[in-house]
C-alpha cells in the first residue's frame, strides 16, 4: 500500500508505505534518496574510512544529542573492528539509505532505538571492514587470511609480515564482501560493556568547542530573526517593513510560509528589527481555544467508543461478577520539549543547490522538505548534522530547516536562523494531553480480576506518518499499556479513542509511556492500597509470566517480560528498603513498567509539606536494560531520564489560552532545577547479557507514578491530574 | 558605538549599538561561540561568563556598561582549569549545550568558595538550567574539583 501524503501544509511530498520488516517501521519510501557513499576513497564500507596515514574515521548515523551515540555507536564499529576508539575520529553521516534506522525505517534518531537497532549490525559492519583488511593484506602476501591476525590497526602475518590498515585500505575496498560474518563471543568483548570507557565528546563539551548548530559559521553568513503567529494555525495577514528596512545592519525582511523574517548582519539587529514589524495576524481556527473548553470535548470525546487495542476474556461479565468495581480517572497535560538549544538551521540557498547545517534528529527527510520548499530535487540538497543541544523529540519535526531554507533562498544569502526561546516554546510539537479512565473488578482479597481501560488523546502519528495509524489505533498512542504486564483472568478491554485538541502534538521523550504507564501504575497502587497489600507484593503476584505475544507491541520487547519484571521489583524493594518506617509527612512509592526493551523500578521518597508542596528526597531505579554498550552512560541516560520525569511529574505544563501557548520561557515552563533534584539517585543495573534495551527513554515515565504513589503514602492524597503542583495534590 | 574591552585576556573594540547583549557580541560579533544562548533571559544560565571575575547572564549585560571591563569566556576558562578537568573526570556533560554555562558559574562559585556543601552548590547553581539532567554529576564535579590543586 502507498499514497502520497501531504506533510504540514508545506510543498512536500512523501511517499510513505503501509508496511515494512521488523519493528514498528514507520515505512519510509524516499524514491530519491540518495545511495549510500561506500566505497569511496578506499573505505571497506559507509561506516569506516581509513586513510593511507591510518587515520581511521567512523561514521556516526545518529544524531548526537546527550545520548552518547557519538561514543556507543563507534564503539560497536571498533570493537569488531580491533582499532583503538580513544584515536579515531567520528563523523556524522550523511543522510543515505545505509542508515537507516531498521527500527523505524527512516534514517531517524527516536524511540530509544539508536543501539537496539546497531548492535548486530555495527559490529558485524566493523568486522566485515577488517575482513576485507586482512583480505587485501593477504592478497599482497600470497598467504591464506586465516593465517593473519589483527591488533590495534595492524595486520599480522606469516613470517612476521606487518601491514598497517592505512597501506590496504584502498585495496580492501575492491575486496569482496565477506557473507558470513561471526561475531565476537561477550567474553571477548573489549570495548564494549567497558567502565572505564569515556565519552568521544565530553572534552570539546567541555572546552566550549563542540559545534551545536547554532554555532555554525559559513562564508557571507547573515542572521535572520523571526515572526510567527503567536496562535496556532494561525497566519500572516501583513506587516510593516518601513522601520526595519532602513535600521543598520538589516539586510532584508522576507515573508516565508510561516511568517516573516529579517535578515542582517548580527542576530540582536535581527531581533530589535523583527520587534518593529507590528505584523497582524488571522487567528485562524483556535482563536476561542482554551483550557476549560479543551477538556471539556475531551471528556465528552472519553464517553464515546474508542478503538480496542487488547482484550480477552469478557471484561464486562467479570466487573460485573466482581466483588468490587474500583474506578479512577487520570489526566496528564501537555508537555514542551524545550531543548536549551533553541531550534536554528543555517541554509545556503542557491540556484541549483542548497547546503542545509542543522540540529536534527530527522536527516532523511531534509532533503526532501528543502526540496519540496525551494523547487530543487531532494539530490541537489545537502544535509550537515551538527551536535544536538537536547532533542527529546524536537527535532523529528523538520520545520525549522524548511523556514531557513525558505528564508535563504528569498534573502539570496546564506543565512543563519535562529528562534527565540519564546519562538521555540510557542511553536513546539507538544506532548499530548489525555484522559485515562480504568474500571477494575477486585475479588474479597482485592485481587484484580477484570480490567477497562479507555485513553483519550490526540495522535501524533496521524500527522507525522499516518500509514501507520490503522483502525483508529495509533501504535504511539497505546504504547505502555499495550505490553500491560499483569493478569485480569476474568477479561481484559483496552480502547483508545484518538481525539485532535487543535494543539499540535509530537514525539515527547518516551512518548505515550508517559501517558498511559504513568495512569496504569497509579491506579495499580490504587488497587494494592485497597487490598490492604504491599504495592510491591501486590505486582509480583499478578505478574504475567506467559508469552503470549502482545497484539501491539510498538517498540517494546513484544511479548511478557515477568520474570525480568519479577527481578527489578524484588532488586528495588531491597535497594530502597521499601516498607520501612517512614516520619509523618515522608512516604515511598514505587512504579514499575518494560519499554523499548527495558525493565525499569522505581521507587520514589518525598516529603509532602502542610501546603502540599513537594519534595523528591530519594530515588532508588533498578533497570534491566540487557547488556550494557556503554554502561556509565546508560547510567547518565536513567539520571537524565529520572530528572526529566520529576519534572512533568511535579512542575512543568503547557496551557493554552485564546490559542495561544500561556508558557513562553522557563519562569512559565518549569523544569528541574539543581536544588530541586534528589540527594540522593541510586541506580541500579542488573547484569544481563541479553540483548540490549533502549534507555534514553523509559524512566521518565517509570519516575512519574513513583513519586505520585510516594505523595499518596506522605499525604494520604491521591494525585489524579498532573503535574502535581499544590493545588493538583490537595484535590487528591 | 564604539566599546573596548577585554575578552580572556585579549583587547577587543566592537563597535555595535551599546544595548546589545555581551551575549551576541561574543556570539557574532567576535565568535566566541562557546558562551550559548538559551532563554534570552537570564532564567537558564547557558549564557553564563565571568565579568570581573564574578559570573554575569551575558544576555542581560549590555556591551555599552562594560567598557574596559574584562571578560571571561569558556574559552578563556584555558581547558586544563580545575573544573573543566573535573567535568571532563566525570564525563558530565551529555548534550552539552548548558555545560559552558555551569562551568563558569561552577568556576566562580569555587573561586569564593574553597569547599562548597550541597546548599551552596543549591543556592549557587541553580540558575543553571540542564534539560539533560546532569545535575547529580555536576554536584559530583563541584565538589571534586573543589579537591584540585
Amino acid at each position: 500500500m502507498e499514497k502520497i501524503v501531504k506533510n504540514e501544509d508545506r510543498r512536500d511530498f512523501l511517499k510513505v508505505s503501509g508496511s515494512a520488516a521488523g519493528g514498528l517501521a514507520l515505512a519510509f519510501y524516499l524514491p530519491t534518496a540518495r545511495q549510500a557513499q561506500a566505497a569511496d576513497g578506499g573505505s571497506p564500507n559507509a561506516w569506516v574510512k581509513i586513510a593511507a596515514d591510518n587515520t581511521v574515521t567512523i561514521m556516526n548515523a545518529r544524531s548526537e544529542m546527550g545520548q552518547d551515540v557519538y561514543t556507543s555507536m563507534p564503539m560497536l564499529v571498533a570493537e569488531e573492528l580491533e582499532v583503538d576508539i580513544n584515536a579515531i575520529k567520528v563523523e556524522f553521516a550523511p543522510p543515505a539509505e545505509v542508515y537507516i534506522n531498521s527500527l523505524l525505517g527512516g534514517q531517524i534518531t527516536g524511540g530509544s532505538t539508536a543501539v537496539r537497532d546497531a548492535w548486530e549490525k555495527l559490529r558485524k559492519a566493523g568486522a566485515s571492514a577488517r575482513m576485507m583488511l586482512v583480505a587485501a593484506a593477504a592478497d599482497n602476501w600470497g598467504v591464506d587470511p586465516s593465517k593473519c591476525s589483527v591488533s590495534n590497526g595492524m595486520i599480522s602475518g606469516p613470517g612476521g609480515k606487518k601491514a598497517t590498515y592505512g597501506s590496504v585500505a584502498a585495496k580492501a575496498a575492491t575486496m569482496e564482501v565477506p557473507k558470513e560474518v561471526p561475531l565476537k563471543p561477550a567474553s571477548q568483548f573489549k570495548i564494549v560493556g567497558s567502565t572505564k570507557q569515556k565519552r568521544l565528546d565530553t572534552g570539546m563539551k567541555v572546552r566550549g568547542t563542540a559545534g551545536f548548530g547554532i554555532d555554525t559559521i559559513v562564508p557571507g553568513m547573515k542572521f535572520a530573526a523571526v515572526a510567527m503567529p503567536p496562535m496556532m494555525g494561525g497566519s500572516l495577514i501583513s506587516y510593516d517593513d518601513s522601520r526595519a528596512k532602513n535600521m543598520p545592519g538589516v539586510h532584508s525582511v522576507v515573508q516565508y510560509s510561516r511568517g516573516v523574517a529579517v535578515v542582517a548582519d548580527s542576530y540582536w539587529t535581527a531581533k530589535k528589527a523583527v520587534a518593529t514589524l507590528d505584523p497582524q495576524w488571522d487567528a485562524g481556527p483556535n482563536a476561542d481555544l482554551d483550557m476549560t473548553s479543551l477538556w471539556a470535548k475531551m471528556e465528552e470525546a472519553s464517553n464515546g467508543a474508542g478503538a480496542v487495542f487488547r482484550e480477552s476474556g469478557n471484561a464486562d461479565q467479570g466487573l460485573a461478577q466482581a466483588d468490587k468495581m474500583i474506578t479512577a480517572e487520570y489526566r496528564l497535560p501537555f508537555q514542551s520539549h524545550s531543548p536549551l538549544e533553541p531550534q536554528n538551521t543555517t541554509a545556503h540557498v542557491t540556484a541549483d543547490k542548497a547546503v542545509i547545517i542543522t540540529p536534527t534528529q530527522f536527516q532523511q527527510l531534509v532533503p526532501h522538505v528543502v526540496a519540496g520548499a525551494t523547487g530543487l530535487k531532494p539530490e541537489q540538497v545537502e544535509v550537515q548534522t551538527t551536535f544536538l543541544g537536547g532533542g527529546f523529540g524536537r527535532r523529528v519535526e523538520v520545520d525549522y530547516c524548511i523556514d531557513a531554507a525558505e528564508i535563504s533562498q528569498a534573502a539570496g544569502v546564506p543565512v543563519k536562523m535562529v528562534w527565540s526561546r519564546e519562538d521555540d516554546m510557542t511553536h513546539d510539537s507538544y506532548r499530548p494531553a489525555g484522559i485515562y479512565k480504568f474500571t477494575a473488578g477486585v475479588d474479597e482479597n482485592g485481587k484484580l480480576q477484570a480490567l477497562k481501560f479507555k485513553s483519550t488523546s490526540p495522535s501524533i502519528s496521524s500527522r507525522l506518518f499516518p500509514s501507520i495509524v490503522k483502525d483508529g489505533i495509533d501504535p504511539f498512542a497505546v504504547e505502555g499499556i499495550d505490553n500491560f504486564p499483569y493478569l485480569a483472568d476474568a477479561g481484559m478491554n483496552f480502547s483508545y479513542v484518538m481525539h485532535d485538541t487543535g494543539v499540535q502534538v509530537g514525539y515527547w521523550r518516551g512518548v505515550s509511556h508517559n501517558l498511559n504507564a504513568v495512569a496504569l501504575e497509579c491506579f495499580i497502587d490504587e488497587l494494592a492500597k485497597n487490598a490492604g497489600a504491599d504495592p510491591i507484593q501486590y505486582r509480583i503476584d499478578m505478574l504475567d509470566m506467559g508469552s503470549t505475544k502482545h497484539a501491539w507491541s510498538g517498540l517494546s520487547a513484544g511479548v511478557p517480560v515477568g520474570a525480568r519484571m519479577k527481578t527489578v521489583l524484588e532488586e528495588v524493594k531491597k535497594k530502597s528498603r521499601f516498607g520501612k518506617k517512614m516520619p509523618a509527612g515522608k512516604g515511598q512509592g514505587v512504579a514499575v513498567m518494560e519499554g523499548y526493551n527495558s525493565v525499569v523500578a522505581i521507587v520514589a521518597e518525598v516529603t509532602v509539606d502542610s501546603t502540599m508542596d513537594v519534595v523528591v528526597d530519594k530515588v532508588t531505579a533498578v533497570v534491566d536494560g540487557g547488556t550494557l554498550v556503554h554502561p556509565d552512560q546508560a547510567l547518565a541516560q536513567v539520571q537524565g531520564c529520572i530528572n526529566m520525569g520529576q519534572g512533568v511529574g511535579l512542575i512543568s505544563e503547557i496551557t493554552v489560552k485564546n490559542g495561544i501557548v500561556e508558557q513562553d520561557n522557563f519562569d512559565g515552563y518549569r523544569a528541574v532545577r539543581i536544588n530541586e533534584t534528589p540527594k540522593v539517585m541510586d541506580v541500579h543495573f542488573i547484569k544481563s547479557d541479553g540483548a540490549p534495551g533502549g534507555l534514553g527513554e523509559p524512566a521518565t515515565a517509570v519516575i512519574v507514578p513513583a513519586i505520585a504513589n510516594a505523595i499518596h503514602a506522605a499525604s494520604g492524597k491521591r494525585v489524579r491530574t498532573f503535574p502535581a503542583l499544590p493545588e493538583n495534590v490537595a484535590a487528591g | 558605538m564604539k566599546v573596548s574591552f577585554k575578552v580572556n585576556g585579549k583587547s577587543e573594540t566592537v563597535e555595535v549599538s551599546a544595548d546589545t547583549p555581551l551575549l551576541w557580541v561574543l556570539r557574532d560579533t567576535l565568535g566566541y561561540t562557546g558562551t550559548k544562548f538559551g532563554c534570552g533571559k537570564a532564567l537558564c544560565g547557558a549564557c553564563t561568563v565571568h565579568l570581573n571575575g564574578r559570573a554575569v547572564r551575558s544576555c542581560q549585560t549590555q556591551i555599552g556598561s562594560i567598557a574596559g571591563q574584562d571578560v571571561t569566556t569558556i574559552e578563556g576558562l584555558g581547558g586544563n582549569h580545575k573544573v573543566q578537568r573535573a567535568w571532563e573526570a566525570l564525563d558530565v556533560p551529555q548534550c552539552g549545550y548548558c555545560q559552558p554555562g555551569q562551568m563558569m558559574s561552577a568556576s566562580a562559585l569555587l573561586s569564593t568558595n574553597k569547599n562548597p556543601s550541597d546548599e551552596d552548590i543549591d543556592a549557587f547553581m541553580s540558575g543553571n538550567l540542564c534539560r539533560c539532567g546532569t545535575y547529580p554529576r555536576i554536584r559530583a564535579a563541584i565538589k571534586a574539583a573543589a579537591k584540585m590543586s
